[in-house]
């Protein structure tokens, strides 16, 4: 015996709605959480991340013993995350002796994991520790410009899977229209060496330059780390072959009131409200409202006022 | 100007402008610089120049005015990165669109209102106050196929029922064909009401927790050892003692008998003389309600004689109460500093 259920609700009707599976993506959201035992450079380092993704990141502060990114068996409670907060990115915070200030970030695929990245930070320096002119501060959820710099990141095949998964990581939302204005923040990874990578966040100043296109400046602001790769998981093939599946050119959405003929071309239909003839406003000007008529009258009324000051004087 | 042209023929980035992305490929840093500030130089100096880049390609796209800036249309984005979901598919056709695709019966658009002939006006297709409502029809011709005892309105109400029912059944079998291809609408859930052995039986009462707690201690006590030694799970509490509480004395006490069981033993005794004694007086209680029978005695003569002022009469039980409040306080206060 089955029973269908459906919202009874239009706010969760539409809470489902966003959640279902669509066929062009916009951004994932973030999900931030720690394991057992975290240093302070850590919790910096995951609540920083948080910061800069403010619109789109979950951040659980508890510590999660039974997450084991690596193992096979110790993924479950990350799924399980997933599937509730609709993350499909986590940044997953640990500490230990072995590996000191470990980042692990990984993607999901339907809710399970597709692979996984594990880097260590060293030389982190929080936003804080950085002045600037306040004024140039990055407005939060501006898309930013991301620059990698480094032959690594084409020959290292440690370093290509982090350059995939950190624009992943801080791209924004996938949007077709772009406000110039509104471009204020700039990602910069440099891959120093062969398993080291440089990441910085700036701010852009956009100077005035003689063409169309101005000058950039990036101003050092937020966060800077060293990224050192440690381990990484690549996804299968097949998994891979099937996330990377793209819907084919989407059947062109009907714009209304056009057809095509093959004979005349693209024809429009335009519809024309129907007019109100009496509530038009005439096109010679009133009697009343020429401008000679209105001085006589203004003259008029002068006179007959000074004519009474006379009478009275008098 | 020149220079910048000149460095991007020899080395060429790979610029993404729909993901505002730019990669120099061919920057390599055989020896690190010496300190971390001048390493910090040269990558914003690397990252300026492909910032650079995507801005020449971003700023010179066709832009339509808006009014908090210029907005321009992004191309799609070229680095292709894994989906977060799967595709959705296509829902499959339900059983009447198959059967009217197979007839070629084509759906015609239907108005919200339709004229009534009955009263002769505009009434909805359906819900309050609609066309051809049951309740509204007065008279139902009697046929030639009619049964003699059958009601025909309420054959009318069943007959709706059914078909309701029907159209129910419909629906569901359409969307667990949907669902057995992974094409549910995404505000759609199928639940399973009852576990398929049982079919068309009513479905299984849910057990309390009371009723679960006395299930578990009949089922622990029918063990070897009474259910005392059985593993717990996290959080589970000892089994409740059934049946009335018994206190046994301690097997060994001291040496001979011991003063409990001399206790015990003596008020057992007492009980028995007593009931064959034919001395029932118990001579402490008949001393203290003689002594309180004649305090009240004196009492009351004492008041018969200062019965004139009523204003100490009343006043005395006040005094009483206060003198039990002023006794309270001390006593509750010990009890706060005992725990």
């Amino acid at each position: 015996m089955m029973k269908i259920k459906t919202p009874r609700n239009g706010r969760v009707r539409r809470e489902l709605e966003k959640r279902a599976p669509k066929l062009v993506e916009t951004g994932k959201k973030t999900l931030i959480l720690q394991g057992t035992k975290t240093s302070g450079i850590l919790n910096g380092v995951l609540s920083e991340i948080y910061h800069l993704k403010k619109g789109g990141a979950v951040r659980f502060t508890r510590k999660n013993d039974n997450i084991r990114p690596f193992e096979s068996g110790g993924e479950t409670s990350l799924e399980f995350f997933s599937l509730k907060t609709d993350c499909s990115i986590f940044v997953y915070g640990s500490h230990s002796k072995k590996r000191p200030n470990n980042l692990v970030i990984g993607r999901m695929y339907d809710h399970h994991v597709y692979d996984l990245v594990e880097v260590g930070v060293e030389n982190f320096k929080s936003i804080e520790s950085f002045t600037y002119d306040k004024k140039m501060a990055p407005r939060v959820g501006s898309k930013p410009f991301i620059a990698f710099v480094g032959e690594g990141f084409e020959n290292v095949d440690e370093l290509k899977h982090l350059k995939e998964v950190l624009l992943d990581l801080l791209r924004g939302e996938v949007v077709e229209n772009i406000n110039l204005a509104g471009l204020d923040r700039a990602y910069v990874c440099t891959a120093i060496s062969s398993n080291k990578v440089y990441l910085t966040h700036c701010a852009l100043r956009l100077k005035k330059s003689g063409t169309v296109v101005p000058r950039m400046e990036l101003v050092e602001v937020g966060l800077s780390m060293d990224l050192v790769v440690r381990r990484h998981r690549l996804p299968n093939e097949g998994l891979r072959k099937e996330a990377m599946r793209t819907a084919k050119d989407q059947p062109k959405k009907k714009i209304k009131n056009v057809s095509s003929d093959a004979i005349e071309g693209t024809i429009g239909k335009i519809y024309i409200p129907d007019q109100k003839v009496g509530d038009v406003a005439l096109p010679n000007k009133a009697k009343g409202v020429k401008r000679e008529r209105r001085e006589a009258k203004k003259k008029e009324a002068n006179e007959r006022a000074s004519k009474k000051h006379k009478e009275e004087s008098e | 100007m020149e220079m910048e042209m000149e460095m991007e023929s020899q080395k060429p980035f790979h610029v993404d402008v729909g993901n505002l992305l730019a990669f120099n490929p061919f920057r390599s840093f055989p020896s690190l610089p010496a300190s971390r500030d001048e390493l910090v130089k040269e990558c914003l100096q690397e990252g300026t120049k492909l910032v650079q880049a995507v801005a020449d390609s971003l700023f010179n796209l066709p832009s339509t005015e808006d009014v908090d800036g210029p907005l321009v249309k992004l191309p799609p984005p070229t680095s292709k990165l894994p989906r977060e979901k799967h595709l959705p598919k296509p829902k499959p056709p339900t059983k009447w669109e198959e059967f009217a695709k197979k007839k070629g019966i084509q759906n015609r658009k239907k108005d919200k209102v339709v004229w009534d002939e009955q009263t002769g006006t505009w009434k909805r297709r359906f819900g309050y106050d609609r066309v051809n409502d049951d309740k509204d029809i007065p008279i139902i011709e009697a046929k030639m196929t009619d049964e003699p005892g059958v009601d025909p309105f309420a054959k009318r109400q069943d007959d709706k029922k059914k078909r309701v029912e029907k159209q129910e059944k419909n629906r569901l079998q359409n969307l667990k064909q949907a669902a057995k291809i992974g094409a549910l609408p995404s505000h759609v859930q199928l639940a399973a009401t009852s576990l398929p052995i049982t079919g068309t039986q009513a479905p299984p009462k849910k057990v309390t927790k009371d009723e679960l707690g006395n299930v578990a201690g009949m089922a622990a006590t029918s063990t070897a050892s009474g259910g005392k030694f059985d593993r717990k799970l996290p959080g589970e509490k000892p089994a409740k003692k059934q049946g009335k509480h018994r206190k046994f004395l301690p097997v060994v006490e001291g040496s001979g008998i011991g003063s409990r069981e001399k206790e015990q033993t003596e008020s057992v005794l007492n009980k028995l003389i007593s009931k064959h004694s034919h001395e029932i007086l118990n001579v402490g209680k008949a001393v203290t309600m003689y002594n309180v029978k004649k305090e009240k005695k004196a009492r009351n003569k004492r008041n018969q004689e200062g019965k004139s002022s009523s204003a100490t009469n009343k006043l005395k039980p006040k005094k009483q109460l206060q003198k039990k409040t002023g006794k309270k306080g001390p006593v509750s206060s010990k009890k706060v500093k005992a725990k």
